[in-house]
């Protein structure tokens, strides 16, 4: 269980995906799944348990950063999110 | 008070406890162990079930619309809202609509138009901004942050901790000190949009409640116009206490509903269960945690229904409230705690609901007031004034 982030060769955030109670293979697996529907070349993962909040937060900043979801995440299957400054 | 229910209250409980096995359970085989929401699409649907039902807005006042339920019946189906997977935190996954922010009830026509009928019709969502780095046990005196008036308005400069859902709140109830040397007659509540510069989000705290986060918020010169306050100046304390208090009630109710669902299912695997060619249920170490979770569980129940009663009333009930949370939430602990025991390593994995209501339970013993503080009420309550 726990969360990603996919990103191009200059470290731009193209994705954002976390893997949850459900997933059959684990992290491993999310991880493999997404960068194979990915144009990405780099990622980076953390082990959470807290895998939905966490995976919200990385969304929350990304979008307090950038005015818009990572250019990969589909927003039909992101939660609504909350407004974060994290000044 | 009457110990036995009426054919009314038996016949709501019957219909919510179906609901609540044959709609809620069933969609949370599919959901992720941790979710705390629906598909859009199934919670619209059981909305408009519950609405049927004749049960959405429990909590609503008659005259705002709500469906004229008392406090006893409400506090029994609270206890049978909370007996699945997310039940401790999101029982029935909201479906059952909500009140909002009750102090607003109390709030002036006006503030009332702008605030209390939107979230009645779900438009708007508020939260409650109490709690701050310097504590939240102790409100009135940990209260650090800062209303200055100004004209026709207020400067608010301060912070808040654990605050639930102010990141996707269209406004919150801020308690800020308006006055340094009155204690608790020295706050002042604030209705304050979460749109008004100076009003910041600043982080997510992450908590054992891994399905959702509460947030960390930062007021830097944020104006707030003079009608904005809820009540009058230095008198907020009382509508945080009187929140406080109330929210016990169905607080408790949650715990209970929860450790009943984990003794039901611990008494079902205790009978099937097979261990050196025997069921658990025949070893004497299972059968005396069993009884100790029944006895848990209707203590809890019954201090908690005489709250109810208390206030139902119109009785002075704080001291209740403080014994029903105290109560309920340390024997949800030790019957969830129990329950993973009789189911061994099962009891540990996703799989199964205790492990996420294991990790909630922990919380319940320190949100809404922990339990030192509620045994501080109640020893207050029996030695008198003295000891205020």
């Amino acid at each position: 269980m726990g969360v990603f982030e996919l990103a191009d060769e200059a470290d731009n955030i193209l994705f954002v995906g976390y893997a949850g109670g459900r997933s059959l293979f684990g992290l491993r697996g999310e991880l493999a799944s997404a960068l194979r529907n990915s144009r990405a070349t780099r990622y980076r993962y953390e082990v959470t348990t807290a895998y939905l909040t966490r995976y919200q937060e990385l969304l929350m900043v990304y979008v307090a950063d950038h005015g818009g979801l990572p250019p990969e995440n589909d927003s039909t299957g992101v939660p609504t999110l909350g407004r974060l400054s994290p000044g | 008070m009457d110990l036995k229910l009426t054919q009314e209250q038996e016949m709501v409980i019957a219909m919510v406890r179906r609901f609540v096995r044959e709609e809620i359970v069933p969609l949370e085989m599919k959901l992720d162990p941790d979710a705390d929401a629906l598909e859009p699409e199934d919670r619209a649907r059981l909305v408009a079930k519950v609405k049927m039902m004749g049960l959405y807005g429990l909590d609503i006042p008659v005259e705002y619309g709500g469906p004229d339920i008392d406090m006893v019946t409400r506090t029994l189906i609270a206890i049978e809202m909370s007996q699945h997977r997310a039940g401790l935190y999101a029982p029935c996954y909201g479906v059952f609509g909500g009140a909002g922010l009750a102090q607003l009830f109390e709030a002036n026509d006006e503030q009332k138009e702008r605030y209390l009928y939107p979230t009645l019709r779900g438009e708007k969502h508020g939260f409650f901004g109490l709690t701050e780095p310097s504590g939240g046990s102790d409100p009135a005196r940990a209260i650090q942050t800062k209303a200055v008036e100004d004209g026709d308005d207020w400067i608010l400069n301060g912070s808040k901790i654990f605050i639930s859902g102010a990141d996707k709140a269209e406004y919150g109830l801020v308690f800020a000190r308006t006055s340094e040397d009155k204690g608790r007659g020295g706050v002042t509540c604030f209705i304050v949009d979460t749109d008004t510069p100076g009003f910041h989000v600043r982080r997510i705290v992450h908590t054992l409640r891994s399905a959702r986060y509460a947030t960390e918020l930062q007021f830097e010169n944020m104006r707030v116009p003079a009608a904005n306050i809820l009540g009058e100046v230095n008198k907020g304390f009382a509508i945080a206490n009187d929140r406080l208090s109330r929210q016990r009630i169905p607080y408790a109710a949650g715990c209970i509903g929860v450790a009943i669902a984990a003794h039901e299912m611990a008494v079902e695997y205790a009978k099937v269960r097979e261990t050196f060619g025997a069921p658990l249920a025949s070893r004497q170490a299972i059968q005396w945690m069993l009884v100790d979770n029944e006895i848990d569980i209707k203590q809890a129940r019954w201090v908690t229904l005489e709250a109810a009663d208390r206030a139902q009333r119109g009785e002075s009930f704080r001291k209740e409230a403080a014994m029903c949370k105290l109560v309920a939430t340390e024997a949800g602990s030790r019957v969830v705690d129990r329950c993973i025991q009789i189911h061994g390593g099962y009891g540990v994995t996703k799989d199964f609901p205790f492990e996420r209501w294991y990790r909630e339970m922990r919380i319940r013993r320190i949100g809404e007031g922990p339990s030192e503080v509620q045994r501080h009420i109640i020893a207050r309550d029996i030695l008198g004034a003295s000891l205020r």
